[in-house]
């Protein structure tokens, strides 16, 4: 932390003392600190503040080394020493009861959460040494209930980032915090006399009680100044639909614990969106094993990408994004709503089908659900606001809040008065706090070229990103990790978000910068936090807790505040506005090719674009890493002639933009989907270059679907990477399915279609494993495809990123991975699958009779050990492992070198290098910790006591993982189910990690309409 | 002896076993002084020292490898997951096979008083030395971390670990170290009358010095021949069973795993097949040059090109049997990931090389049914390379196609091998023709003493019938 905050004023740099001694040290860290004393011993200036300072010890009868002594000690009082990694000076709270001192090697964990489009996300933080090391779910948050998702999981490593920005830049060279606070002092002046005419603020979603504030009384002071919302992730036809349908904005917060029939239009609510980690659960509760089959929910889903919401629908329907308002009036009307005429134009399938899904609804009042995806317009979002209200679904399966970002504004109509501003010259200072627009903001506006007539542009940010090559300043800012800050999540429950370390760099938080604007310089985040929830507390907005100091240590420690969730609100639907709407707008005709923009599964919209983790996780569906692609449907790859790599110009008007082809299975008819996020070129030494700029097509009044472009093939070819070439089982039973009704018929249909050898059938006598005996489950009827395990499992296990080329030819390193089937005849439409698969911890295993040196055995827990100094790396195990699973070191992956990234590392987890194999360990460390535990309390390990990591971050609970010889266990009484079955189990390899097979719940009328066309189905 | 005097005499001659393996006209004298001659008489021929810098300059490529695979590690390979084994084991097998042409001719077929070994047992044994040397680079380097190899050995430790035995490639340790120890000391016990020969009339101190130190003081006398030729066979008799165990020792680093492809009963002895196949196809391509550059072909006669197409021909039929059961037996088990094995190598993406390893192991040996193949020197040479490579082929497919597809569809991947896979591989064969051309020059090719053994049986068939 900076010491400069503990100064009032700036002093000139001419004069010595302490305090400018200290600026001047505080910018610079480690071991240039010592250094520089050395070159402070040299300095005829420093000599003089020292014998001014000091008069009695003339410096120059000190030599070098004894200054040093005697100096260093003292200034490390005085706060400049820079230890490797520091505490806040300010205190912190971990959430265990244990006593607050580290000790090595025990882990403490911190709540906290992870604010991503706004939105928080409720963690617990692992931190070893005062270094966080590990991100796992907070189980008490109601947004996510424990769950995470890969930005959540991989952002520790965002923190570690070498290429993160370190320094404040002024006109492309190096300056200070103190030189900007100057500036700063001076603008003030300029507002306070024009009263903020000219000022500018824009910001991505704030849900930030704390900033909100801020920024509010930032205009209430500079009352002319504008405070503008863009990312480039808009939900502004959400906000859109809802204030079509209700008159004013509210926002929609799905329940699925009573839904029994889920309608989605384009809504890929279980992994996307402010509240999918909860959805995700909730969804899925009702579709588990475990669930009585009469309970089982039904999801029918329309969109025009494939998505991994539409994996696990029982019906799913590949249909343009245009269409699919077509089909929502279709289904409105069906449900009794007095849809105008015409109806939709093409409703491109089967009326009959429309008309039984509409029954379902309706059969299931107050039971169903309609959602629809940011992607679609707003009255389509009304309409379905309108059919959640005639199935008299609200306050039961959905209910309505007032809107939970404090800003509550269209962002690209905020972006578009901004950039009208600044093409008329209005604005005079541009301070972007966290976002990214020149890289971000669609096309036709031409962000950047008016942003250059702004006369002070002043970016905040992560990284020196494209935004900030175009600023004057630059100022660096500290990550959600390092610094104190609330936030809300989908629902609003507030978490006070608490560093778990001090900032690596000379970096500030936004509600730093924000006090400094408010002239409070020097004041620290935690001051500023803490001062407002004072506030909040003293006027009465918080209830439960005897005193101030109580609630903050409690909120602290349990990582939300309770009762902040806001309340429903009643609503009701007007649906004459709706009509009005619907006459104005006919159905688009829909001809032609339609281009459709998605956030990228991994890099999001871009920020992550700097992270090896999430470029080289391979992304949903398509398993491409490394880049992005335009997906295309086999009939229209056939139709133009292209194959996964040609190179095609996608254009529009006058934009265009070259990307590589790559062809999805299920991909809506003459629909190509971009991912957004690629094509940076200031993103960072691992970010920059990949891919092609999606963004340069997007346009601000279609930001999600553009009709009418043209496509054309080039003679480029580029070369596309993915982890999984083959998407059929080839017949083999891996995912085994059954409808609901033959599940019933038939509970063990799952295992009559594999073969399972008898116990008695092997060469060796059968070993007992009395004591702990660990296995695993997996259900695949909750498991998303999500990845949140790849990537957890990554960080758990310091498992290294080996780039493009490597993975290329098939040396990516992640011990879980994740496996997508396309079955069924239809290429056009097919049934998407996911299997997780890690190490299955074989009790025969094949891996273990061929290693020549012994590396790989059986430990008598029933786990297999991988013995890393053991390994001599003939790679014989890999070659014998029917599944696969294990990743050998083929070149030395893990970064020995840099500084940062060893902070992130799990020390509980060997490092490996060169020549040698590794594979799931069943988190082996978490055991181990956990025996330990139980042994110093005299006590066995309980049930959920050990989570392996992949287990913990599951938003879905999919992965259950446990001791076997625990009846009670939720693993023993999984593996008794009729659903449980091993794959592979006819080469008798016993495996520990089984699955439980996949129930699909179709619609036996709808079946039926799609079985004339189908009769194989 | 000119060649047309030579064919005079076979054309007079009537037809005798005997002769045929030696020509008829040679005394002791002159065998001992053309095999000699080539080592210490001689001036060197400007070919040897072509094909030797050839050599050398291969063998340089070798070590370049080798220093950047040490240095960077087996990722400048081709070997991946699925994959994991490339050109490294394919190699291995393919120099370990072409090794056991030489112990068969050595051992074996002195055990079975077969006289038409002698003018190849030299070259062919030591055509086996080299060949593991060449075979065991690749057992060490192609290891993750192969500066721990001696891991892998039994030998009592701070760790208290031992190598783990139930898996082959420790069998395989054992197996080739024995075999290369057994090799050396037949080689080498084989060698030492010759070396005595040699020690005796080399004109200058150095090699008279070597040889002599070589040579262990060997005096002739018949106390020496004595104890020599029972040593001889008691050697020859621990080297026989080694043509059988070693390969199938090797074969079982396959067969002991559960791949499909790999995990079959009939690969010991289809191993041990191809292995005398492809080492007499070694054998060919070593003597048919060897006897025209060198005018041995008093020595290395048609006869023994005869026997060794025919041998070539024996082991050729066993391997197709081998290749027609495989595929059956995928068929006849039902095991659906067996058929899809067979299917894929026949029609997937490494058909082309399944096919062409059918034509040149299966299709072109047929030819050598024709006995007048079999006198045809040109062609047995061709047939012999093509051979050769057809085994390096087979030893592809079964390595590569059956890793690559295996059980779970989503982990099949593709290897190609990249340069330094072939950098190596050429590097290995710079190794053996270095060691080969040294040999040539600096020891006798052909067993002197064994030859002149033969001397009197052949004067005496060669006496004209009538008197």
């Amino acid at each position: 932390m900076s010491s400069v905050r503990e100064r009032g004023v700036q002093r000139r740099q001419t004069s010595w003392d302490l305090a400018t001694l200290r600026e001047r040290l505080a910018e610079r860290r480690g071991r240039v600190f010592w250094r520089s004393l050395e070159e402070l011993a040299e300095d005829p200036e420093f000599v003089a503040f020292l014998e001014s300072e000091f008069p009695t010890s003339a410096p120059t009868e000190v030599d070098r080394r004894t200054f040093l002594k005697l100096m260093g000690a003292s200034l490390a009082l005085a706060g400049l020493s820079s230890a490797c990694t520091r505490q806040p000076t300010e205190q912190i709270f971990p959430y265990t009861r244990a006593p607050e001192e580290i000790i090595p090697g025990r882990p403490l964990f911190y709540a906290t959460a992870m604010p991503l489009g706004g939105f928080a996300i409720g963690l617990l933080v692992e931190s070893h040494m005062g270094r966080p090391t590990k991100i796992e779910g907070n189980p008490q948050h109601p947004a996510s209930l424990g769950g995470t998702d890969v930005f959540a999981q991989a952002s520790v490593l965002t923190l570690y980032d070498p290429d993160r920005s370190q320094v404040v830049i002024y006109r492309g060279g190096i300056s200070t915090w103190a030189a900007f606070w100057g500036t700063l002092a001076v603008e003030r002046e300029r507002w306070q006399a024009t009263r903020g005419a000219g000022l500018r603020i824009l910001t991505e979603t704030v849900t930030s009680p704390t900033l909100a504030e801020q920024i509010r009384q930032l205009l209430q002071l500079f009352p002319e100044a504008r405070w503008h919302v863009y990312e480039p992730i808009v939900r502004d036809h959400s906000k859109a639909g809802a204030r079509l349908a209700f008159g004013r904005p509210v926002e929609a917060h799905p329940r699925f614990g009573e839904a029994r029939v889920v309608l989605s239009l384009e809504a890929d609510f279980l992994t996307s969106g402010p509240e999918r980690l909860r959805c995700a659960r909730e969804f899925m509760a009702r579709r588990r094993a475990e669930t009585d089959v009469a309970a089982w929910n039904r999801l029918y889903v329309f969109e025009s990408t494939p998505s991994l919401t539409g994996a696990v629908a029982d019906h799913r329907f590949p249909v343009k994004a245009s269409q699919i308002e077509g089909v929502a009036r279709a289904l409105a009307r069906r449900v009794g709503l007095p849809v105008p005429e015409p109806e939709g134009a093409s409703v491109p399938l089967d009326l009959r089908i429309l008309d039984a899904i509409a029954r379902d609804l309706v059969e299931h009042r107050g039971k169903s659900l309609v959602l629809v995806g940011e992607e679609q317009p707003p009255q389509v979002h009304a309409l379905a606001h309108a059919m959640n209200e005639a199935l008299g679904n609200i306050g039961r399966t959905v209910i309505y809040t007032d809107p939970v970002e404090a800003e509550p504004v269209e962002h690209m109509a905020s972006l578009r008065e901004l950039v009208e501003e600044m093409e008329a010259g209005r604005v005079d200072t541009l301070l972007i706090l966290g976002a990214n627009p020149v890289y971000t903001a669609p096309a036709d506006l031409q962000f950047a070229e008016r942003m250059n007539r702004v006369r002070l542009r002043v970016h905040l940010g992560l990284y020196e990103d494209e935004t900030a090559s175009l600023c004057h300043w630059h100022l660096p800012e500290s990550h959600f990790l390092e610094a104190w800050s609330d936030g809300r999540a989908g629902d609003g429950t507030v978490t006070i978000l608490q560093p778990l370390i001090a900032p690596l760099y000379g970096t500030h938080s936004v509600h730093e910068v924000m006090a400094a604007m408010l002239g409070q310089a020097e004041r620290s985040g935690y001051e500023i936090v803490r001062e407002y929830w004072k506030q909040q507390f003293e006027a009465g907005r918080v209830e439960g807790f005897a005193d101030f100091e109580t609630f903050w240590r409690t909120v602290l420690h349990e990582g939300m505040i309770p009762g902040t969730s806001l309340p429903p609100i009643s609503v009701s639907v007007r649906w004459e506005a709706i009509a009005a709407e619907l006459a104005t707008q006919p159905p688009r005709a829909s001809e032609g090719v339609e281009l459709v923009f998605r956030p990228d599964p991994t890099v999001w919209d871009g920020r992550f674009a700097n992270n090896g983790w999430l470029q080289e996780l391979p992304k949903p569906l398509t398993k491409l890493v490394w880049d992005n692609a335009a997906l295309l449907a086999p009939a229209m790859a056939e139709r133009l002639g292209v194959r996964n790599g040609d190179v095609v110009e996608l254009r529009h008007g006058d934009r265009s933009v070259l990307a590589p082809v790559w062809i999805l299975p299920g991909q809506a008819p003459e629909t190509v989907t971009v991912h957004l996020g690629y094509g940076r070129w200031r993103a960072g030494r691992v970010g920059s270059h990949l891919g092609f700029n999606a963004y340069r097509l997007r346009l601000s009044e279609a930001p999600w679907v553009i009709e009418g472009i043209e496509i054309r093939r080039t003679d480029r070819r580029h070369t596309l990477v993915s982890t999984q070439d083959h998407h059929s089982m080839a017949g083999r039973h891996l995912v085994r399915v059954a409808t609901l009704d033959e599940y019933q018929a038939n509970p063990m249909f799952a295992r009559e279609l594999g073969e399972d050898p008898p116990d008695e059938l092997t060469l060796y006598p059968p070993h007992r494993y009395e004591g702990y005996s660990w296995g695993m489950v997996i259900d695949l009827n909750a498991c998303l495809g999500c990845n949140a395990c790849v990537i957890a499992c990554q960080a758990e296990n310091n498992i290294p990123v080996v780039g493009k080329r490597e993975v290329k030819i098939g040396r990516e390193m992640h011990w879980i991975r994740i496996d997508r089937y396309f079955e069924g005849r239809d290429l056009e439409n097919p049934d998407i699958y996911h299997q997780p698969v890690l190490c299955m911890h074989c009790d025969q295993a094949p891996c273990e009779v061929v290693c020549p040196t012994g590396a790989t055995v059986h430990s008598h827990e029933g786990l297999n050990q991988m013995t890393y100094n053991r390994c001599v790396g003939t790679r014989y195990c890999s070659n014998n492992c029917p599944y696969k699973v294990r990743r050998f070191n083929f070149r030395l992956y893990a970064d020995w070198e840099t500084e940062t990234l060893k902070m992130q590392r799990n020390p509980d987890v060997t490092v490996r290098s060169r020549g040698v194999m590794e594979k799931c360990t069943y988190c082996v460390q978490r055991i181990n910790a956990a025996r330990i535990e139980a042994k110093n309390q005299g006590r066995e390990i309980r049930e959920g006591e050990v989570m392996t990591a992949c287990q913990q971050a599951c938003p879905t609970e999919a992965i259950v993982f446990g001791n076997l010889n625990d009846p009670q266990s939720r693993v023993a009484r999984l593996k008794a189910h009729a659903l449980n079955y091993g794959i592979l189990t006819e080469l008798n390899t016993r495996p520990r990690t089984t699955y439980l097979a996949r129930v699909r719940n179709p619609n036996p009328d709808v079946r039926a309409i799609l079985g004339e066309e189908r009769p194989h189905e | 002896m000119s060649e047309e005097t030579r064919r005079a005499v076979e054309v007079a001659t009537p037809f005798d076993p005997r002769t045929a393996i030696l020509a008829p006209g040679h005394t002791y004298a002159s065998i001992t002084d053309k095999i000699s001659a080539l080592v210490l008489t001689r001036r060197t021929p400007r070919g040897w020292f072509l094909g030797f810098t050839i050599a050398f300059l291969l063998l340089g490529l070798l070590l370049f490898t080798a220093a950047y695979l040490l240095a960077t590690g087996v990722g400048i390979w081709g070997v991946t997951v699925p994959v994991g084994w490339g050109f490294d084991i394919i190699n291995f097998v393919w120099w370990i096979g072409i090794g056991h042409a030489g112990t068969l001719i050595s051992a074996i077929l002195l055990l079975l008083r077969q006289p038409w070994r002698t003018s190849i047992n030299r070259f062919a044994e030591a055509m086996t030395l080299f060949a593991v040397a060449c075979a065991g680079l690749y057992p060490l380097l192609h290891m993750g971390r192969p500066w721990l190899f001696y891991w892998l050995l039994p030998y009592p430790n701070t760790m208290g670990v031992w190598p783990q035995p139930r898996s082959p490639l420790v069998w395989d340790v054992f197996a080739i170290t024995t075999y290369a120890t057994v090799s050396f000391l037949f080689w080498f016990m084989g060698l030492i009358p010759d070396l005595a020969t040699l020690r005796d009339r080399a004109r200058r101190r150095f090699w008279r010095l070597l040889y002599g130190f070589l040579a262990m003081g060997w005096r002739g006398s018949a106390l020496h021949w004595h104890r020599y030729e029972t040593a001889y066979w008691l050697l020859a008799g621990l080297a026989t069973p080694l043509v059988v165990s070693v390969h199938t020792v090797v074969s079982f680093d396959f067969a002991i795993s559960i791949l499909p492809g790999w995990h079959a009963t009939i690969f010991p002895p289809y191993f041990v097949a191809g292995a005398i196949y492809s080492g007499f196809a070694m054998v060919m391509t070593l003597a048919i040059p060897l006897r025209k550059f060198y005018e041995l072909e008093d020595f290395i006669t048609l006869k023994h090109l005869d026997n060794m197409a025919k041998i070539m021909l024996a082991t050729g039929l066993i391997v197709g049997y081998g290749y027609m059961m495989e595929a059956f037996m995928a068929w006849y088990s039902g095991n659906p990931y067996e058929r899809f094995m067979i299917v894929n190598r026949m029609r997937g993406p490494y058909a082309p090389i399944y096919w062409a390893l059918l034509v040149c192991n299966v299709g072109v040996v047929q030819a050598l049914w024709s006995s007048r193949v079999r006198k045809n020197v040109k062609a047995l040479f061709a047939i012999a390379l093509v051979v050769n490579v057809g085994m390096w082929l087979e030893r592809f497919v079964i390595v590569v196609t059956s890793l690559h597809r295996d059980f779970l569809p989503s982990a099949w991947g593709m290897y190609y091998p990249t340069v330094f896979d072939w950098t190596m591989f050429l590097g290995t064969i710079g190794l053996f023709l270095t060691l080969m051309f040294l040999f040539i020059r600096l020891l006798p090719v052909i067993s002197i003493f064994e030859m002149r053994a033969l001397v009197p049986e052949v004067a005496e068939a060669s006496r004209p019938v009538s008197s």
